[in-house]
């Protein structure tokens, strides 16, 4: 058992000592991670701001104006054009200049005022569906409250109160950063394992390491724990700007969320030797690693709901560890949950977790022979 | 010029290309997996939102409500609460996305003419679920609400917002993501295949034979870019006719102008490729730029999932930099718009400039000598 320790230990210094000898190496572990999280923690929102709206204001009257000022002090929509002329409004949504086009009818105020209710129609270009479909939401709000305002002497029999809890805000980001967080650390050990592996079999190196007297499993571990380690440190990295650049709220156990990571990097490990098992070239590796991460990633529940998809494919998603380690990072993150919450995602990550790396390991064993 | 020339480089690339399957897998197979799951699996859709109920009325009143909420075809009311305090653990687990809570007073208070109140209690942590949900939720109240007061009648709410949705009626997410995966497949061939072109004969020593023949540096990069363009329009049109014909996304423009516009693109992609691959003269390093200047810019900062415009003003400044964003306004333009040529000609003339460039790009870069 001593003996194992020392030559898996000497076999994951050799391996940190190769890793790290190219200084690009370097860049590509850590800076790389950040970069990206960036990126995506800014580009991948569905909240919208300031949507381009062009107004035909028919009626020219105070009461227009003063609706047309409820909508832009939302924030949600900017006037970019007005016109009188329908064909205007038409073109504008066309050329794509705007997306919300407001046509409020002559009559609008003399109709708010007797009360015999006033019409204002809006259109909205759904080439963008998820910007159409808050639009929509915020604009018909937005156009109700100001109606129910103007007359207190109408009210509805029945008020709904909505109350969003965790996300008083609803802002997307926050729901958006921890998932990249969990996408970024299986793209990272992923693609480092599956390489590493079959760099040394591309220069014939791991011929060498056959000889040695290491065992199939001292070489495994010593191929995946420097990795393992590395998609840790990683994951600290990214954490940390997650809440001090992005300002993620964290209400739940950092103790949890190691845990969680900690299986989940195991099944990247043995996704990644996996692939390295089929592959020779490097390029077929990374090709490889991208048709697993590309579908893992859109069946994951990041960017798209697993309760949107078709029932087949959410009983597909079960298999999938991206969407369980995501499920726990959001809940962790936002919600604060506990083991008890999340013991059934923590189950599945962890058969996951195990059966990969099971499998991968004796295909690699029977490859390497 | 010579044609016999270019055909046999062209030739050359098209023996690489059938001697690598998984090249030809990834060519093929990934765009259509691709358009199944955004045309089937994935969407940003919202429907059976599950949702829990705390009736604590139980009325005739009640039951009404909640069943309006079922017919909408928007929740699904699974679950039915005892007690409030159920309702905590019920979201943390994520077993409901909202919880309707019909407090004890609703019946008398609407016979008492006072304004009756329910909750509706949204795990906000996906906010656009949330916002969704929170839209559905207040529609169907209110026009329950107007039918009980009004019992049927025509009813003068003080402004009526008539909204209408154009080019992509049913809002459906699909309709949105396949034209503009069209875009990113052609993204995806630069990036994986036509980076390794040139980085290939370098690493394998095959570009001194190359050089001891008379092709020309054109004829170099035109003859190995064709059987590219051959494989990016064929997947156009796979993607294309998927989308239409198994999915149902309008097609409403011309193809007269699709095609052109297409090519020109896929052009300028496939020559970023080429200039990557003749720059770095190592595969493995071309790809992984590849991925960075091409791909994930179409995929990101295109528009095509994401709009552009609320990112922050630094990333929103970089997306005018990415050709994609451009065509993307082609493709939805002509899928869903139908619009035209009088439309479409500003992003239909960059098109062809960033063909041109792409083109040249890879000619100067590529250089035969030895050093």
């Amino acid at each position: 058992m001593r003996r194992h320790a020392e030559r898996i230990a000497g076999m994951v210094i050799k391996e940190f000592r190769q890793i790290f000898r190219d200084p690009r190496m370097a860049r590509v572990i850590f800076v790389a991670p950040v970069i990206q999280l960036l990126i995506f923690g800014y580009a991948v929102s569905t909240d919208i701001a300031d949507t381009a709206t062009f107004l035909v204001d028919h009626d020219r009257s105070r009461d227009s104006r003063e609706l047309v000022d409820s909508l832009t002090a939302s924030g949600y929509f900017r006037i970019v054009g007005r016109s009188d002329r329908p064909e205007d409004l038409v073109q504008a949504l066309q050329r794509g200049d705007a997306v919300v086009g407001l046509t409020i009818p002559v009559n609008f105020s003399r109709d708010l005022r007797s009360g015999s209710g006033a019409r204002v129609q809006i259109l909205f270009d759904g080439t963008n569906s998820n910007t159409a479909s808050v639009a929509q939401g915020y604009a018909e709000r937005i156009v109700a409250d100001f109606g129910r305002r103007r007359s207190p002497s109408f009210s509805l029999p029945i008020d709904l109160r909505d109350r969003p809890w965790f996300n008083p805000n609803l802002e997307s980001r926050d729901y958006n950063v921890p998932a990249v967080v969990g996408a970024l650390i299986m793209l990272v050990c992923l693609l480092l394992t599956s390489l590493a592996v079959v760099r040394e079999r591309e220069i014939g190196t791991l011929e060498q390491l056959k000889v040695s007297p290491l065992t199939a499993g001292d070489l495994i571990a010593g191929k995946t724990i420097p990795f393992a380690v590395i998609g840790l440190v990683d994951l600290a990295i990214v954490t940390t700007i997650a809440l001090y650049w992005f300002e993620v709220p964290f209400r739940g156990s950092f103790v949890l969320l190691l845990g969680a990571s900690a299986l989940y990097i195991l099944s990247a490990l043995g996704i990644g030797l996996f692939i390295s098992t089929i592959s020779t070239t490097q390029q077929e590796a990374f090709m490889a690693s991208f048709l697993v991460f590309m579908p893992a990633i859109l069946l994951s529940g990041f960017m798209f709901p697993v309760t949107s998809m078709p029932e087949v494919f959410q009983w597909v998603t079960l298999l999938n560890p991206v969407r369980h380690y995501i499920e726990i990072v959001r809940a962790v993150f936002l919600k604060g949950a506990g083991f008890d919450a999340l013991s059934r995602q923590f189950a599945a990550l962890f058969l996951i977790g195990t059966t990969i790396l099971f499998l991968a390991t004796r295909r690699f064993k029977t490859s390497s022979d | 010029m010579s044609l016999t020339r270019l055909s046999a480089v062209a030739r050359k690339e098209v023996l690489h290309l059938r001697r690598d399957p998984r090249s030809l897998i990834l060519a093929f197979v990934l765009p259509v997996l691709l358009t199944v799951l955004f045309g089937y699996a994935i969407s940003w859709d919202v429907n059976d939102i599950e949702t829990a109920v705390l009736d604590q009325d139980r009325s005739k009143a009640s039951r009404e409500l909640l069943d309006a909420f079922r017919s909408s075809g928007y929740f699904r009311l699974s679950t039915f609460l005892e007690d409030p305090r159920e309702i905590r653990g019920l979201i943390d687990r994520g077993e409901a996305r909202m919880v309707l809570v019909i407090p004890p007073d609703f019946t008398r208070d609407l016979g008492a003419g006072r304004t009756a109140r329910v909750q509706a209690i949204v795990d906000g942590s996906d906010a656009n679920t949330a916002n969704i949900a929170m839209g559905y939720a207040r529609g169907i109240v209110q026009s329950y609400s107007l039918q009980i007061a009004f019992d049927g009648a025509r009813l003068a709410q003080p402004i009526r917002a008539e909204s209408r949705v154009w080019y992509n009626e049913d809002l459906s997410s699909r309709n949105m993501i396949v034209p503009g995966l069209v875009a990113v497949i052609m993204m995806i061939i630069a990036a994986m295949l036509t980076s390794l072109t040139i980085a290939r004969e370098w690493e394998r020593g095959t570009m001194e034979q190359l050089a001891a023949t008379p092709v020309t540096r054109t004829e170099v990069v035109l003859g190995k870019m064709l059987p590219y363009v051959a494989i990016g329009l064929i997947d156009v049109f796979v993607v294309s006719a998927i989308g239409v014909v198994l999915f149902g996304v309008p097609f409403r423009g011309s193809p007269l102008l699709f095609i052109p516009l297409s090519t020109a693109f896929l052009v300028g992609s496939l020559g970023m490729g080429m200039f990557i691959s003749a720059v770095t003269r190592s595969q493995v390093l071309a790809t992984q730029i590849a991925m960075v200047a091409t791909y994930l810019p179409a995929f990101l900062l295109s528009g095509f999932m994401f709009d552009v415009k609320v990112m922050p003003p630094l990333l929103e400044w970089l997306t005018y930099l990415i050709p994609a964003r451009y065509f993307l306004v082609v493709t939805r333009g002509i899928f869903l718009k139908g619009v035209g040529a009088d439309v479409l000609w500003s992003q239909g003339l960059l098109m062809i400039a960033f063909g041109i460039a792409g083109f040249v790009a890879a000619v100067s870069a590529f250089r035969k000598e030895l050093e």
